[in-house]
């Protein structure tokens, strides 16, 4: 990494009299797993080199309460909900762009039930919009003819019927876009939604991410995109267990962008 | 008076076999309201919208392209063959013959038409056993679909397959009846499928026509009697149920799950720094709602519509994940429980004059297991895969529900995770505070 990373917080922006074009919320995965955080680190700079003024909101983020509200909690999902609004109204927060499906879901649909009406962006339909209006654009071809495969993360696609933004992006990259049998509204789950991330699978012949990966298999691809963190870690498990890591990368989309642009 | 014996007994067996339906109508009516109120009163447009493209325009069955065209053949045939029905019943009544024949050319072509489809339904319903029953479609032959499921579904092709049989024997042996000059037998319409197998009758007397014709016509409309009457009994309730369902069906994202609003009201009250965390409940404040579902009462009416609109047709568990990697989730058998449930509480409600007597039953552990209901990624396939917009997702949800909030009853790497969000802001055990350290590491 050449810079280091400028990640102004929301605190330090309101204390200068300033508000940011956008929120950048960063979720858990994105803040605290390893492999979430170069996710996370990748779309920062593309943030930067795009001069898209944003925040994040630092310590004070809260868990939106998705894997509590899905595992059936909905008592604690709301105490994170209205936590989270609180403190994002207090910021006056307009627009919001996360690359976590499950954040994304439950603010956009969720927490405008709970008094937190706020315009929440997929961060691959904010690259897309970037790209766009011209704020970034790719030259070099890093990705030219490679064979890419795309999982559609259930929160972002069936959920929330964004399949097209992540594909476009992957056209960018000029690489060959191959579906798996199952993708779009028939994608197969990563095995991790509905809080099953945080326990053990029940009782099966195999767990749901290998059965995932046996299918990005077939068509042989040389990268996994994903554009969600846990569908990421599943799909990296699912290639390991396959003693494919070498061969196979999985990857953030805003990964791919980056890495296309050297940054 | 002997004269109009047929029209009486016609009569008779139309209004018991319209009365008997009527009734059980009503009982799916009374079990249906079973279910809490839900207001489905928003979005009439996209409701609309979604019955006309889902029911009656067929777009998920298409999905799957094969049982798709087939259904769709078994659907218009069903549909249109109703006029002839129409016209069955009102012969029936009045003692006329081809009463529509008046019509000349359009009915040529209609009858035309109706021939031509029975033929492709009696196609479509052998192409459907040969699936079930040949082929074994691994669907079909999931855990949930032994004994009556079944037999239920081989029963309706059967039916299906008979009353087609017995309308083309019917218009066979009446074009016979026609080509004779018989008294009574209008020369009316055209026969291009039953003229094919007409020479079977092929020197019959006109009155051992008569016969043929009339036991065909009998069993064809008592066979629709009896179809009618045995949908209450069956999976094949979906005919009429689809249309409801689909209006009523989800038009919010999938992705988004109902907030509960006691639980709203509750969590207010918890943040609220000037409440009174020690005061006693209003005098008049209604007892605390139960969270979450145990049993069908507890569910809302259109979930409850959604099991008896359920066909079993397994593309909810064929898309499952859980399913597909050998877990016992299956979100058809959710429905079918869901259902079977239902059934058994109207029943207690009848047998015990409308009052519910406790039979120690309910849908949770007795019905549905926890292990299910673990073992769901709440990704919304079965949801999008069902083609009359039935969602299993929300009583899972619902379950889940019941048993974190009533019972406590989650799986330990949950509670630990539930623990670790509420006390850290995130679902694992790392200190809020440290946030934003990934910012700062190299």
């Amino acid at each position: 990494m050449a810079e280091e990373l400028k990640v102004p917080t929301m605190a330090e922006l309101f204390a200068a009299g300033k508000s940011p074009e956008v929120l950048f919320w960063v979720g858990c995965a994105g803040s605290f797993d390893d492999r979430a955080k170069k996710i996370t680190k990748a779309f920062v700079q593309l943030l930067t080199k795009a001069n898209v003024s944003f925040a994040v909101l630092g310590t004070e983020e809260s868990c939106t309460g998705d894997p509590a509200k899905r595992a059936g909690n909905e008592f604690l999902f709301q105490m994170q909900a209205m936590t989270n609004i609180e403190v994002m109204n207090a910021y006056e927060i307009k627009k919001i762009v996360t690359a976590c499906p499950h954040c994304f879901n439950t603010i956009k649909n969720e927490y405008p039930g709970l008094g937190g009406k706020f315009e929440v962006v997929h961060h691959t339909q904010f690259l897309k919009q970037l790209f766009e209006e011209g704020r970034i654009s790719l030259e070099g071809g890093k990705f030219k003819g490679k064979r890419i495969t795309y999982h559609d993360p259930c929160y972002l696609g069936r959920a929330n019927n964004i399949f097209e933004a992540p594909r476009e992006l992957i056209r960018k990259l000029d690489a060959e876009l191959v579906e798996m049998k199952s993708c779009k509204q028939r994608g197969l789950c990563c095995g991790a939604g509905g809080a099953q991330m945080f326990k053990e699978p029940e009782e099966g012949v195999k767990d749901v991410n290998i059965e995932r990966t046996e299918q990005a298999m077939e068509v042989e691809p040389e990268i996994i995109a994903a554009a969600c963190p846990f569908c990421n870690t599943m799909m990296t498990d699912g290639v390991k267990n396959k003693e494919k890591e070498d061969s196979v990368a999985v990857m953030d989309i805003a990964e791919l962008i980056a890495s296309a642009e050297n940054l | 008076m002997m004269e109009y014996l047929p029209n009486i007994i016609f009569a008779f067996v139309l209004v018991v076999g319209i009365g008997y339906f009527a009734r059980n109508m009503n009982r799916l009516r009374r079990n249906i309201k079973l279910g809490k109120d839900v207001d489905v009163s928003d979005n009439t447009g996209a409701r609309w919208k979604n019955m006309a493209r889902i029911a009656l325009g067929q777009t998920k069955m298409v999905v799957r392209p094969i049982a798709g065209i087939l259904h769709v053949i078994v659907y218009v045939g069903f549909i249109v063959i109703n006029i002839e029905v129409l016209e069955i019943i009102i012969d029936g009544l009045l003692g006329t013959h081809r009463i529509f024949g008046s019509l000349g050319v359009l009915y040529d072509v209609l009858i035309a038409s109706f021939e031509v489809l029975a033929l492709l339904v009696i196609i479509s319903v052998s192409a459907f056993w040969v699936r079930r029953n040949i082929i074994r479609l691994k669907r079909f032959i999931k855990p949930e679909m032994k004994g009556w499921p079944k037999q239920d579904g081989n029963m309706i092709l059967y039916i299906e397959l008979v009353l087609m049989i017995l309308f083309l024997t019917m218009n066979a042996a009446d074009y016979q009846l026609q080509q004779l000059d018989a008294a009574h037998y209008t020369k009316a319409g055209a026969f291009p499928i039953s003229q094919i197998i007409a020479p079977i009758f092929e020197g019959l007397s006109i009155s051992s026509l008569i016969v043929v014709e009339r036991i065909a016509w009998w069993l064809h409309i008592v066979g629709i009697l009896f179809f009618l009457n045995y949908l209450y009994y069956s999976k094949h309730l979906h005919i009429l149920l689809a249309f409801p369902n689909t209006y009523y069906g989800k038009v919010k994202p999938q992705g988004q799950f109902k907030n509960l609003d006691a639980v709203t009201e509750e969590v207010k009250l918890m943040l609220d720094p000037s409440a009174d965390p020690f005061a006693a409940p209003a005098e008049d404040a209604a007892e605390p709602e139960k969270f979450g579902a145990s049993d069908v009462t507890d569910l809302n009416w259109v979930q409850l519509l959604n099991a008896y609109t359920c066909t079993e047709c397994g593309r909810c568990t064929d898309e499952c994940p859980a399913n597909q990697t050998g877990k016992k989730l299956s979100p058809r058998k959710i429905m079918m429980d869901t259902r079977d449930r239902l059934e058994e509480v109207g029943k207690n409600l009848e047998a015990n004059k409308g009052k519910f007597v406790d039979d120690n039953n309910q849908l949770l552990d007795n019905y549905i297991t926890r292990e299910e209901l673990w073992a769901c990624t709440t990704c919304n396939a079965c949801v999008q895969a069902c083609p009359v917009s039935i969602d299993p997702l929300s009583i899972i949800m619902d379950m889940r529900q019941y048993l974190v909030m009533e019972q406590s009853a989650a799986p330990t790497d949950l509670n630990n995770m539930m623990g670790n969000v509420e006390n850290n802001g995130a679902p694992w055990p790392f200190n809020q505070m440290d946030r934003l350290n990934w910012a700062n590491e190299k």
